[in-house]
Order: C-alpha cells, then structure tokens, then sequence
C-alpha cells in the first residue's frame, strides 16, 4: 500500500539535470496503489516515472504528482522455452539481465544504459544497437496493461487495440499507467559478444563502410569526433558485434558460458565545476579516444558491460557536466539526407560547443508507433553542455533536420520549439485524438507535454 | 515552461500596453516566437499592440485589465491562464502621476496608491496563488529607484514603488522552494511615454535596455536587477546619506 499522509513536493530534474520542477512524489507497488493515487490527483494531473534515464522533462510534472514506479518490480511470470517473461513495468533492464543472462535469454533492446524501467523503455519505445535488424523495445512487447483515466485496466498489443497501443508505444506515459507487460527475450548462447572495431577517417568513409556492411552484424554504433574539422571531420570509432556462439569461447569461458556480472562501482562526486569539460578538455579527450582505438580488429570477445553499457560503469556521470547540466541532441534524418548530416555536423564542430559523445547509428525500419522516434535513416546524438547561444545553434539545427524530413528524440529533447516539432511529427494529431478518447480531462500529463502541446 | 536552455513559451504582460511591457515581449520575440498575453485596458492602444506583436511573431491573446477595479486582477489571470501556464510574468502598469497635484489632492494621491501599490499587490498575490499551483514561473516586478530612498520631489508617486518593492521582494523570499521566483526591476529614469516631456536625467535609460535586463535576469535567476546597473552603487550611497544633506539634493 503506498504510505498515506501529506506529501510534499519536491524538485525532479531528468538525466540531463536541467529545468526542474516540484512535484508530489507518491511510490506506488501495484496496480491497486496505481489506481488511488490516480483518485487523488489534482487538476495538475499525474505521470509515471520510472528510473529517470530520459535526459529532459519527460518524467518531470510541475505542481502535479508523479508516481514513483520502481517499487513496482516483480517478475509476474516466465516462459523460459518461448523466450517470453512478463513483468511489473517499474523492473529495470539490469535486474532483467541480472535474472535471464544466466539462463541465456536477454534483453530484445537495450539503450546505452540498462538502468531503465521496462515501462519507461515502452513509453520513449527506446532503441539500441540493434535497430537496423531487430527495431524497438515495443516491437518486442506482447501485450501490456494501461491503467487508463477512466480506472480500466486495458490489455493491449499490437493485436489487441492496436491504436491504444502504438499511441502508449513512444507515448511518453501520456495514454496511461503502464502496469505490467510481456516482453520477448532474445536467445543468446553466451554472455560474450564478438566485436569487430574499424576506424574511419571521416564521415563519407564511415557512411560508406556501414551501408556495405552493416546488415551483417546485429549490434552497431560508431563514436564520430564532433570538435575534428576540415579533412578529418567526422573521423570516428565503429563497434559492431554479435553474441558469441558457446564454441567460440576459450575453453576456461566455455565452462561458464553465461557467466554475467555487472553492478556498478564507483560514483562520480557531485563537484564537478561548470565549464570542466570545454572545447580544450573534450578535443583532447577525443585525439586520446581515437588514437587508442585499433584502426581495425576483428573478432575480439567483449563483456556485456563494456559492449553495451561502458558509461554504466561510472553512476551518475551526467554529473561531470556541472550543476548547470547538459542537453543531449539527437536526431534522424532519412536515407538520402546525407548531405544534411554532414552540414549539421559541420555546424557544430564550427559552433565550438563542445560535445563529449557523439553517436552515429544506422537506423532500420520504423513502427506503427505514433510519436516513436526511430526512422529508416541516420541518427546522431551528442552531449552538450548548457551554455550561452545554444538554444539559438538547437534552433538552426532544428531547421536543417526537419527540412529534411527528419525529426528530434522526445525522451532527449529539453528545447525544440512546438510548431517545428510538429513539423516533425505528422502523426501528432492522430496521437492527440486517442489521447482525447482515452484521458478527455488530460489527467496524465508532463512539463514535456505543456511544453510541446502533446 | 521555461525550457532546459531558457527559452520562454508564454509570456503575461500586467499593464501590456506600457513601453516596457511592449519592449519585454519584443525582445522575447527576437529568440523564439511565443505566446504573448496582453492584458491592459480596451484601447485603440492595445489593439495597435497586439498587432504589433503579431507581425513580430507573436501567438497574441488580449484579455481585460483595469488597476482600478478591485475585482479586475482575479478575472484578468483567470482569463489569462485559460489557455495554458504561464512561464513569465511581467507586472508592468503603473503611473507617474503629477508631483504638484498629487501634494494637495488626497483623492489624486489616493488614486496613485490605488493603482501602483495596490493593484499591484492584488495581481501580485493572485499570479503567486496560480504559479504555486502551476509549480512553476517567474514573477518580474517593475519597481523603480524612485522606491529605494523616497525624494522629496516625488514621495507620493516614490512612496507606492516603496511598497510595491517591498511587496514583490517579501513575495519572492515567500515563494523559495516552490519552484516560482520573483524578479524585481529598478529602472533609473525611464524615458518613455510615462515620462514624455520631463527633462532627462543622468543614468536615464530606455524600455529597450530595462527589456534586455529583464530577460537577462529572468534567464539568470535573479532576484533583483538595477537598470543601469550603476544605479545600484548610486542608491547605496543615497540610501545612507543622512536625511538632513538627503532633503537639500537638487531633486
């Protein structure tokens, strides 16, 4: 039962540690603590939050509640020979993998994180390494139950209500409370992924080597040095792999194939100073980044951890960006846009604004889902640092993507204006109709949503 | 809500006809287009506001505003807020009034009072009452130097900044920690259309710089801004002259 009494309100921020806002933080269990809280919401409304990895105010409610999810973490059921568990929404992909690594089962999609909840990988339907072969975390969802404004426990899929679904499919908690869903695990044999890295000099050669080669592979990312410019711009790091067979383990690995470890260590402190990581600060990072990658290797065996997750390895770095946090921008634009990939990137190596990570991932297929970010294409996604004249190079930014055809990530993106996101999305009138079917007084709500008119 | 990189969506002006209200709202709209209520008195002024607005950008609604009418602050925020939050609100009405009248006529001098202290405090308490609730917004409060050290020259109309100041100051100390903060703005002598055909000043300054330091501050969370900034130092030193030199100052 959640605990009754008042409650204060508290300040939440996203990942990215910007723009924060109170709200009345209510922990709930089940779907019985799920449905009081929801009779006591105020005309604020209410939103589900699970482990806070979204970078911006996706999770955030000012002046509202906000349900604390990951109380709700039980594992409701397992079908080890179909490959399918079902499970509480708030349970996170790192006690999925803590659970079913072990049993040679993992998770469809991870993010470069595994500290999300299966119900905030539902909501931002997030995406991962394997896009380009296997699509989104909800392309592998069975079913799930959305407690909805009206009190019902709705059981949806892409079978069942599948309007209900793909608008809760990257819905950003908007449709509901996400309760419970089953989710089809992937098949692996070991805990080891065999990795190739190859190291491109810019971005025409990076672009090139993953159109030949990419299908081949299931897992896929390339790190691109942002601050390089001129000839070496878009030089970067490309990391692909598969999990290993069991018989290409080394005998001494082959006795404890699924063998799997992977808590975390160390803390970064709260004290970082504003400005720590500057223009000079990344561009060295960088230069040591890519001069220690092989320039080609081939067939190395790598943890899950290192491959999937290497920034879990340090809680809460976001904190290395100061107290005045940081933004993550990331976008797609379609196959064909090349050339706009180019000029954005050029842009911000010109802007001097340094980003510390910049990603580049080959994206396949996209989903039914109605404000699902993922499209057949190329997406880039770097860290900012929030300083002055960034709203306005966002901005420009903007403009060059969705002239494009392209679009920005709602679990990132803390600033995009709303008359271009709509632009972005021309499937956002469609999602606000089943918005107004299932939740006509607005109960669920988020700053994100005030702030984009979702 | 004022984004992760402080942009603002919604921006409320109290007396949205005044120079300040106007240049407030004009330079928001050089960063971003954005949602503009202007609440004022039905004037052929508003209506050339509002316009303006427009064509600069501007998502403009109008709403009634009378500093007069007791009831008026309550149903100009109700109207205000109708349509969505509101990120930043600038109280911007008040009068100047006429220094020689105002020392004789106690109905004039009321009327002063009524419109700048305490209308003042009435849209003040209803825009905490609505934000507190949103859980979020920014108070900015059109204060004057004229209420540091009341002159001679000036006490009726220096005497209702006084309070004013005190009120909004009071006001956002109250409202730490409930994501809501106030900023209160000294201009100098402003030369606007309140101040039309008196003589300029030294550190006078104009709407458009009072608008830059009003976004700056907001942007930067501040609590109090002086515009120009030097007016700070210049009214630290006349806030502890002693009254007998303070009362033979030429103004």
């Amino acid at each position: 039962m959640a605990d009754a009494g008042p409650r204060t309100a508290v300040p939440l921020t996203g990942w990215g540690r910007t723009a924060p806002t109170p709200a009345t933080v209510v922990p709930v269990r089940g779907a019985d603590d799920v449905a009081a809280a929801l009779r006591a919401v105020s005309p604020r409304g209410v939103l589900a939050r699970g482990l806070a990895r979204s970078y911006n105010d996706a999770a955030q409610n000012a002046g509202g509640h906000v349900l604390d999810m990951t109380g709700a973490d039980r594992l409701l059921d397992v079908d080890l020979a179909g490959g399918e568990v079902e499970v509480e929404a708030g349970i996170s992909l790192d006690r999925l993998m803590d659970l079913f690594v072990p049993m040679g089962l993992f998770v469809p999609v991870t993010p470069g994180t595994r500290y999300v909840t299966v119900g905030g990988a539902i909501a931002a339907d997030i995406h991962g390494k394997n896009h380009h072969v296997a699509g989104t975390f909800c392309e592998h969802v069975a079913h799930l139950d959305l407690l909805t404004a009206d009190g019902e426990v709705r059981r949806i899929g892409p079978g069942a209500d599948p309007e209900l679904f793909w608008a809760t499919a990257g819905g950003m908690g908007l449709t509901g409370v996400i309760l419970r869903a089953r989710v089809r695990m992937t098949r692996i044999e070991s805990s080891r992924l065999v990795v190739d890295t190859d190291r491109t000099p810019d971005l025409d050669s990076l672009m090139a080597l993953l159109e030949s080669t990419d299908h081949r592979y299931d897992y896929s990312v390339a790190w691109i040095d942002c601050v390089a410019r001129g000839a070496r711009m878009g030089r970067s790091v490309l990391t692909r792999g598969r999990f290993a067979r069991r018989d290409e383990l080394s005998a001494r690995q082959q006795a404890d194939p699924l063998r799997y470890a992977g808590s975390i260590t160390l803390s970064a402190p709260d004290l970082f100073p504003p400005g720590l990581l500057n223009p000079a600060t990344v561009a060295a990072f960088n230069e040591l980044w890519y001069r220690r990658s092989p320039r080609r290797r081939r067939d190395q065996l790598q943890g899950i951890g290192a491959f999937f997750h290497p920034l879990d390895g340090v809680g809460n770095w976001n904190r290395v960006y100061g107290p005045r946090g940081f933004v993550q921008y990331q976008f797609v634009v379609p196959f064909g846009a090349e050339e706009t990939m180019r000029r954005a990137l050029e842009r911000i190596s010109r802007s001097g604004h340094a980003s510390f990570l910049a990603v580049l991932k080959r994206f396949g297929a996209a989903n039914p889902g109605l404000l699902s970010f993922p499209a057949p294409g190329w997406t880039l996604a770097l860290d900012i640092p929030v300083v002055r004249g960034l709203a306005a190079l966002l901005d420009e930014l903007d403009e060059l993507v969705v002239g494009a055809g392209g679009r920005v990530y709602l679990a990132k993106d803390p600033r995009v204006r709303p008359e271009v996101f709509e632009r972005m999305y021309p499937r956002l009138e469609s999602f606000r109709d089943v918005r107004r079917r299932v939740d006509p007084t607005g109960m669920f709500t988020s700053d994100l949503a005030r702030r984009l008119a979702l | 809500m004022i984004d992760a990189l402080g942009s603002v969506g919604s921006l409320l002006l109290v007396g949205g006809t005044s120079d300040i209200a106007v240049a407030t709202a004009r330079r928001y709209l050089v960063d971003r287009p954005l949602r503009i209520v202007v609440a004022a008195r039905e004037t052929p002024r508003r209506v050339t506001v509002a316009e303006e607005l427009r064509a600069a950008g501007g998502q403009v609604e109008v709403v009634d505003f009378d500093a007069d009418d007791p009831a008026s602050p309550a149903r100009m925020l109700t109207a205000a807020t109708a349509g969505g939050d509101i990120d930043v609100a600038v109280v911007a009405f008040g009068q100047l009034g006429e220094a020689d009248r105002l020392r004789t006529d106690s109905a004039a001098a009321a009327h002063l009072a009524q419109v700048n202290y305490v209308a003042a405090v009435a849209v003040g308490t209803e825009l905490a009452v609505r934000m507190r609730t949103q859980g979020h917004g920014v108070i900015v409060a059109l204060s004057s130097v004229a209420g540091e050290r009341v002159r001679r020259s000036n006490y009726v109309y220096g005497s209702t900044k006084a309070g004013m100041d005190g009120f909004f100051s009071g006001l956002g100390d109250s409202l730490a920690g409930t994501g809501v903060s106030v900023l209160v703005v000294r201009p100098g002598f402003v030369r606007s259309k309140m101040t039309e055909g008196l003589p300029d000043v030294p550190l006078s300054t104009t709407p458009e710089a009072v608008a830059e330091a009003i976004v700056a501050g907001v942007r930067g969370g501040r609590h109090t801004v002086w515009v120009p900034g030097a007016m700070r130092w210049v009214m630290s030193g006349l806030r502890h002259t002693p009254r007998a030199v303070f009362r033979r100052l030429p103004f």
